[in-house]
């Protein structure tokens, strides 16, 4: 199948791995990703604001090229994916505020008609984790994973709609499809600090350790993020076991990339 | 700015009624940045409420929203406390001039991995 795909700024630049691994494992997996033309940058965060409409046209742009597609749009970084899924609700149940948007579009009103997944959804959803089970090698058997979803993949729940905000399961489900062990830990769905990194590091060095501890404290070998800004604060404040992408190890479980981790 | 239509400016921009808040401080105990703040998510809610919303327009605690959503989901009455705080903080940065944060600040912040995506989502949250 063929799906709209949205990569955003980090993707291209510091993350360039995250995206090259999104398009190999897709692929593998019999999904054709289409990358939205001339998409910009979703902003990093979303804009609660009501009367917030210039920060979210981004967003509904790429949106609506997808839906002009007949195709759902996917994104894989937590943050394009928290902007993109809350532009598009506010766009299906916030009239005036979709009326303000709809006077920048040339063209046909957008009114929050496309699908969003993040690839973690489509994997679950579209995919199936049992057929990504079924074409797994062996090779990550054993391994001790702690998945971390951070703040922006869940929240707000009654929005993004992915799992249940509080005790999710679609991580440790992605763990097992590719043949690995779950390690779920307490702090797995609190904020490592994001963009407080630039202004207050000891900030964002407290709440980043606190999730490295709690995850090895549960016998954690690994730690896989769908975020940069979080494997970046993980990384950055010390931790000393591996934080990878989820798309890298889906990529190792494939066979598409060589395991060199220990 | 007259108080009451800054007040009423504030709760049409954010959607949050703080009358529904009972004050059991939830918000504020789940937020990661608590320790920083000097007015936290609950007290954003009350002052609003009583109108005492000059001492937030100048406060440092804007900029220490993470915008991690942890109070909006958490909460047991559907206050929704951040999207108050992204309100105050925005009448704050769209007056001309009061950015918290300008390109010629980055360079000082910078560091060789830090990803786009801090650098925008900072942005985005601290200047107009």
């Amino acid at each position: 199948m063929k799906v709209s795909y949205f990569p955003g700024c980090t993707l291209k630049t510091k993350a360039t791995d995250l995206n090259e691994y999104t398009f190999k494992t897709a692929e593998a997996l019999g999904v054709t990703l289409e990358e939205i033309e001339n998409w910009q940058c979703c902003g990093g965060v979303f804009t609660m604001a009501k009367d917030e409409v210039a920060t979210k046209l981004s967003s509904v742009r790429a949106l609506k090229e997808a839906f002009a597609k007949e195709q759902p749009l996917m994104t894989v970084c937590s943050a394009c994916h928290n902007v993109i899924k809350q532009t598009n609700h506010a766009m299906q149940t916030d009239k005036e505020f979709a009326a303000k948007v709809n006077r920048y579009m040339a063209d046909t009103p957008y009114e929050g008609e496309a699908q969003v997944y993040h690839y973690l959804e489509l994997l679950r959803d579209v995919v199936g984790f049992d057929a990504v089970k079924e074409k797994v090698s062996d090779v990550l058997k054993g391994k001790k994973i702690a998945a971390y979803y951070g703040c922006l993949l869940l929240r707000p729940g009654k929005v993004m709609q992915m799992d249940d905000p509080e005790n999710p399961t679609i991580m440790e489900d992605f763990i097992r499809a590719i043949g690995a062990t779950p390690v779920v830990y307490a702090k797995r769905n609190e904020c490592c600090g994001g963009y407080i990194a630039m202004e207050s590091p000891s900030l964002a060095k407290k709440n980043s350790q606190g999730v490295v501890e709690n995850a090895k404290a549960q016998g954690a070998e690994m730690i896989i993020t769908a975020c940069p800004l979080c494997k970046y604060n993980l990384i950055k404040n010390g931790a000393d076991i591996p934080v990878v992408y989820f798309t890298e190890l889906l990529a190792i479980a494939l066979g598409i990339k060589e395991d060199t981790h220990e | 700015m007259n108080k009451k239509y800054l007040q009423e400016d504030l709760l049409r921009m954010s959607g949050v009624n703080p009358k529904k808040c009972m004050r059991c401080g939830k918000c504020s105990a789940t937020c990661p940045a608590y320790d920083e703040m000097e007015y936290h998510p609950h007290q954003f809610v009350s002052m609003v409420d009583e109108g005492d919303i000059e001492p937030l327009l100048s406060s440092e605690s804007l900029y220490r929203c993470l915008s991690c959503f942890a109070c909006i989901e958490r909460c047991p009455r559907g206050v929704e406390p951040a999207k108050l705080v992204e309100a105050v903080r925005l009448v704050a940065i769209r007056k001309q001039g009061e950015n918290h944060m300008t390109a010629n600040d980055v360079p000082a912040l910078w560091e060789e991995d830090l990803p786009q995506q801090a650098i925008v989502s900072a942005f985005r949250k601290y200047s107009k």
